[in-house]
């Protein structure tokens, strides 16, 4: 009978032991995360205001603020949705509603773009400053930096746009039909809207991505700090001006800071932002099943 | 009536048209890495990118083995160590956690992935390397890379694993809770089985992104082109040494990094075709 | 609630055949030849050869996944939607073959109503769930969009219950409500025929009647072929019943003809035992 109890009390013990390890490595990991955003925050704030935000930099960096650095990250944000936006609605439009899942046109498309997903960002770079700079002769400028992107956020935005247009319950669809109405004003007039919240959180999740890179920048919108004239213009993105005042300007820690915090801070609100649009879009889902 | 269906066909083509541009930007890709590194590859034999006696460029030696290694090092490093933190995360989200903390921490860790590279680079640079430095100096290291990596790939390990597991019908942990398994045996004996597949295939999804990784190994890792002897020895990576000599290479040595470049996108689209193969094959 | 209908005093005997005026006189409107239908190979429906007659309500019986659902699909050529769906035979609506490659399936659409078995309401406002099938078959002058929206909604009954909030969410009504706005987005576009899946399966018992109801006043007016699980209400408003079994792992119609025939005096014995509970 004893033996019985102390045979059955050993998977007692090594679950609360493996409970414990649970614990104590999240516990590590959220210290880890809080570690980082203290961090910034305490080398950030201090030098963080108003002016800062609005200046020019001036002294490699040194002083004044990220104004134009700001304007350039925006400039070359647009570039990259205005491009890539169409062909990657169109191309998630094509995949979720008008070709088969299994057909080869489908397939193909797929997995060029899956292929794109895992391409890392240097060699986005590299190919920027090949086609871009160089072959199409746009030079170090803002709108070789955004077409660059634009390759890069295909992938993330057809396969959340796609994701969400399947969403949409194929009841619809057949209830449409059954009216009589055409596909296109299906897909115009009641798939779109409806899937509008995966679409947007979808967006905002290529623009968190566009505004954290730095790798695919560094060869095609170049270093240039001053306010950018046209999108031919070479102009320096946020990533980079963090990049080049920790990597490349001896006591440019302080604005290197403050810049981090502000592009954080940007980041946790776009992100935050596309996981409540898709949050709400399941809670609805929920409720009108 | 007739209007709209020609509507329809209209749109149909538009739609078309959207779709193979966007699948050729991929050989477009391609075509343009080809391109631009074939003066190389057409006049030195790929051996030579293994045998040469060392990395000099301008003097035409191009031995990429200290980077490969260095890469490959750092990458193994991180994956050692966000291998088990990702999958404690995300059984912790799954099983572990009371329902008010499962959320936040997942919101967290997604929070988490959404931190830019040039981020993590910057504070390993101004925290981590400072610390190693005191521990073992020059501080700018392959731990420092590995450590910066591991926090990059933790939320690909975490999500990957969070979803895999989710796929599990509950039914078998339903029924596996009633035969008294304990929690860990149903985690351990039905759970990890069932999700093997999509939690392998994010495994190596993030071993795709930690050797393509760039700029936060380029902040942190030193980048001395070497054979490291230990933990504490700077490095560099395939990556950053694009990012680093791109800006000044000329004639063969630029080709010679848009070969490195090839090398990393090969690489890389081997594992994402390994990942999805993988994949597919999950329990459904 | 109780909408009284003079065509339906006492719902529970069999004959209400003369009531409509079209049915005097049946004329056939659908004309079904050797249709089979095949998902992916399977046979779904084997060989169906049936008259659905103008102005008559028919009602389509017989167990699950004997191809009741499928046939209702293929008159209004919804299978194409389907992938791997192949229909073969033919189906003459007002004489003419709807699978001819030069039919306009959105006029046919059109001409053919359907409502679901599950309320399927876009999630638009109410207004808006008549108005876009409205404005996509080009009715878009305003006063005639308001005038026909009334109508409908009159017609089903709803028109009283939400004439003050036509702007808020569709989804927001409950059931039987939003089963009764499909059938009135389906009524607004002047559908000849209406098809109508299940269409008090997921309701509870008073929407249900209510939704019933609804179907009996339409008759006459409409052609309306119904599929129901619901022996009782087939009895109650149908003037001809068509009874599938499934032989083969493929549907087949068994038996069809008059309500009162397919109910009190069925040819085939499997029919007898179907209406009389003892099979299916």
């Amino acid at each position: 009978m004893l033996e019985v109890t102390t045979i059955n009390k050993w998977p007692h013990y090594r679950d609360r032991f493996v409970q414990l390890v649970i614990y104590l490595l999240v516990f590590l990991v959220s210290a880890v995360f809080a570690w980082i955003l203290f961090d910034l925050a305490r080398g950030g704030l201090t030098h963080l205001s108003w002016e800062f935000l609005i200046e020019s930099p001036r002294d490699a960096g040194r002083a004044g603020g990220i104004g134009s650095v700001l304007v350039s990250t925006l400039l070359i944000l647009l570039v990259a949705l205005t491009a890539a936006l169409p062909l990657a609605w169109t191309t998630a439009a094509l995949l979720a509603e008008y070709v088969p899942t299994t057909s080869q046109f489908g397939v193909t498309v797929r997995f060029s773009l899956q292929v794109l997903a895992g391409v890392p960002s240097i060699v986005f770079g590299l190919f920027g400053n090949a086609f871009f700079s160089v072959y199409l002769g746009l030079g170090f400028s803002i709108l070789s930096g955004g077409l660059t992107l634009a390759c890069m956020l295909l992938p993330i935005l057809v396969s959340t746009a796609e994701a969400g247009l399947r969403a949409v319950p194929q009841s619809y669809r057949l209830s449409a039909a059954a009216l009589g109405m055409s596909r296109t004003a299906t897909l115009f007039h009641l798939l779109l809207p409806v899937a509008a919240p995966t679409l947007a959180a979808g967006l905002l999740l290529g623009i968190g991505r566009a505004i954290a890179e730095t790798a695919a920048l560094l060869f095609t919108s170049g270093y240039v700090d001053r306010m950018p004239g046209s999108l031919l213009d070479s102009g320096r993105a946020l990533a980079l001006h963090i990049f080049d005042l920790s990597m490349n300007v001896p006591g440019g820690d302080t604005p290197a800071y403050a810049s981090a915090l502000v592009l954080v801070v940007l980041l946790l609100c776009i992100n935050m932002l596309a996981m409540k649009l898709a949050y709400g879009l399941q809670r609805r889902k929920i409720m009108t099943t | 009536m007739f209007q709209s269906v020609q509507n329809d066909a209209l749109t149909c083509w538009v739609l078309r048209a959207g779709a193979v541009i966007s699948a050729l930007v991929m050989l477009l890709i391609l075509a343009f890495l080809l391109i631009e590194s074939w003066p190389v590859l057409d006049q030195i034999t790929p051996a030579r990118f293994f045998t040469d006696t060392s990395w000099h460029p301008i003097e035409g030696t191009y031995n990429l083995t200290p980077m490969l290694s260095g890469t490959l090092l750092a990458s193994m490093g991180a994956l050692l160590l966000a291998i088990p933190l990702g999958i404690t995360s995300a059984l912790f989200i799954v099983f572990y956690a009371p329902t008010h903390l499962a959320l936040p921490y997942k919101r967290m860790i997604e929070l988490l992935a959404g931190i830019p590279s040039v981020v993590f680079g910057f504070w390993g640079l101004t925290t981590l390397v400072p610390l190693i430095n005191q521990l073992h100096p020059p501080g700018a290291s392959l731990l420092a890379a590995i450590l910066v990596l591991t926090l990059m790939i933790l939320p690909t390990i975490t999500l990957t694993t969070y979803s895999a597991l989710k796929a599990v019908p509950s039914e078998f942990l339903h029924n596996a809770a009633a035969l008294g398994l304990s929690r860990w045996g149903m985690i351990h004996g039905i759970a990890f089985p069932a999700a093997r597949s999509g939690i392998v295939a994010g495994v190596i999804l993030a071993a795709g992104r930690a050797i393509g990784e760039t700029m936060a190994v380029l902040m942190v890792a030193g980048n001395v082109v070497q054979h490291p002897e230990g933990l504490f020895d700077p490095i560099r990576t395939l990556a950053a040494n694009i990012a680093l000599e791109m800006a000044y290479a000329m004639g063969d040595h630029r080709a010679v990094l848009f070969v490195s470049g090839l090398l990393l996108m090969l690489l890389v689209m081997v594992l994402s075709a390994m990942a999805s193969k993988i994949g597919k094959n999950q329990y459904a | 609630m109780n909408q009284t209908d003079n065509n339906r005093e006492n719902p529970f005997t069999l004959g209400p055949l003369q009531m409509g005026p079209a049915c005097c006189d049946p004329q056939p409107v659908i004309q079904v030849e050797n249709l089979s239908l095949q998902y992916d190979g399977k046979t779904a429906l084997d060989n169906v050869t049936l008259d659905i007659y103008r102005g008559c309500i028919t009602a389509l019986i017989g167990p699950s996944g004997c191809g009741k659902t499928s046939f209702l699909s293929a008159i209004n050529r919804l299978t194409d939607l389907i992938p791997e769906c192949k229909v073969q035979g033919c189906i003459r609506v007002d004489g003419r073959n709807i699978y001819e490659p030069t039919h306009n399936v959105q006029a046919l659409r059109r001409q053919i109503g359907m409502v679901f078995q599950k309320p399927t309401p876009f999630p638009l406002s109410i207004r808006r769930n008549i108005t876009l099938p409205l404005r996509e078959h080009g009715i878009t002058q305003r006063t005639q969009v308001e005038t026909i929206t009334e109508q409908v909604l009159s017609d089903v009954g709803l028109w009283d219950e939400v004439c003050d909030r036509l702007d808020t969410a569709a989804l927001s009504l409950s059931g039987g409500q939003q089963q009764r706005l499909c059938i009135a987005r389906a009524l607004a576009l002047n559908p000849q025929i209406l098809l109508m899946d299940e269409p008090c399966s997921a309701l509870d018992p008073i929407a249900s009647g209510v939704v019933e109801d609804l179907i009996c006043r339409l008759r006459g007016r409409y052609t309306i072929v119904i599929v129901t699980h619901n022996l009782a209400q087939a009895r109650r408003i149908a003037n001809y019943a068509a009874f599938f079994w499934v032989k083969e792992r493929a549907g087949q119609l068994v038996e069809f003809g008059r309500c009162q025939h397919i109910f009190e005096s069925p040819t085939h014995e499997l029919t007898a035992a179907y209406v009389n509970g003892a099979r299916g």
